[in-house]
């Protein structure tokens, strides 16, 4: 079992489809949902998965609703070098949680959900009352999502 | 003095033992703080600060 950091291969034919678009500082159909080491998560990952999911504490599967704080805009506007970029908030759990890594997905409605990214933790991370989820700075250069 | 939320409720900091740690690599920034009461773990708060970005290439062929 594995989780490999990157955007998802259907995500890619997905946001070039229309399938995707996060410029909505009201969209609530991002979500992020936990997962452990026993999950098995990478780029032919194409919708949010029970198997392997965090559980405990506040956390409730499917996760919870993420914030977009950053709507796509260019930074670093100078040239080849531009990038796009957006973000979410940061998310916060309470109660006794372990998760290695994590899923960000669309919720579609009915049941069906679209895959983004995955994110990796790089090892178990553990709370017993709190477990916070941050995001890197918005910019061109960290934010979680961008396109170079 | 402060209030810390624990397994048994809350509690004043000065009666628990506080220990803290952190994880700094290329990939995460991660903190996290315990509490502990008479050799039990009673509070353990953990924050991932996440470091890399997920980042799509956009490429276009070249007409040669």
């Amino acid at each position: 079992m594995s989780l490999t950091q990157g955007a998802t291969n259907s995500f890619k034919v997905g946001l070039a489809s229309g399938d995707f678009s996060f410029d909505s500082l009201v969209d609530t159909s991002y979500k992020i949902a936990l997962y452990t080491g026993n999950a098995n998560l990478g780029p032919d990952t194409t919708a949010y998965t029970t198997t392997g999911e965090a559980s405990g504490g506040s956390y409730v599967a499917g996760g919870a609703t993420l914030t977009i704080t950053q709507i796509p805009t260019l930074g670093n506007q100078t040239g080849s070098t531009a990038a796009a970029y957006w973000s979410f908030a940061n998310v916060t759990w309470t109660g006794a949680i372990t998760a290695r890594g994590a899923l960000i997905y669309k919720d579609l409605g009915g049941g069906s959900t679209a895959s983004v990214c995955v994110l990796d933790f790089g090892s178990d991370k553990t709370s017993v009352n709190t477990f916070v989820v941050q995001f890197p700075t918005s910019a061109y250069n960290t934010a979680i999502l961008r396109i170079a | 003095m402060a209030l810390v939320n624990t397994t048994k409720g809350e509690m004043d900091d000065s009666l628990l033992e506080k220990k803290e740690g952190f994880v700094d690599n290329d990939d995460e920034y991660t903190t996290w703080v315990e509490y502990w009461l008479d050799g039990e773990l009673v509070h353990r708060s953990v924050h991932v600060q996440l470091k890399k970005s997920v980042v799509l290439s956009a490429a276009t062929a070249s007409f040669e």
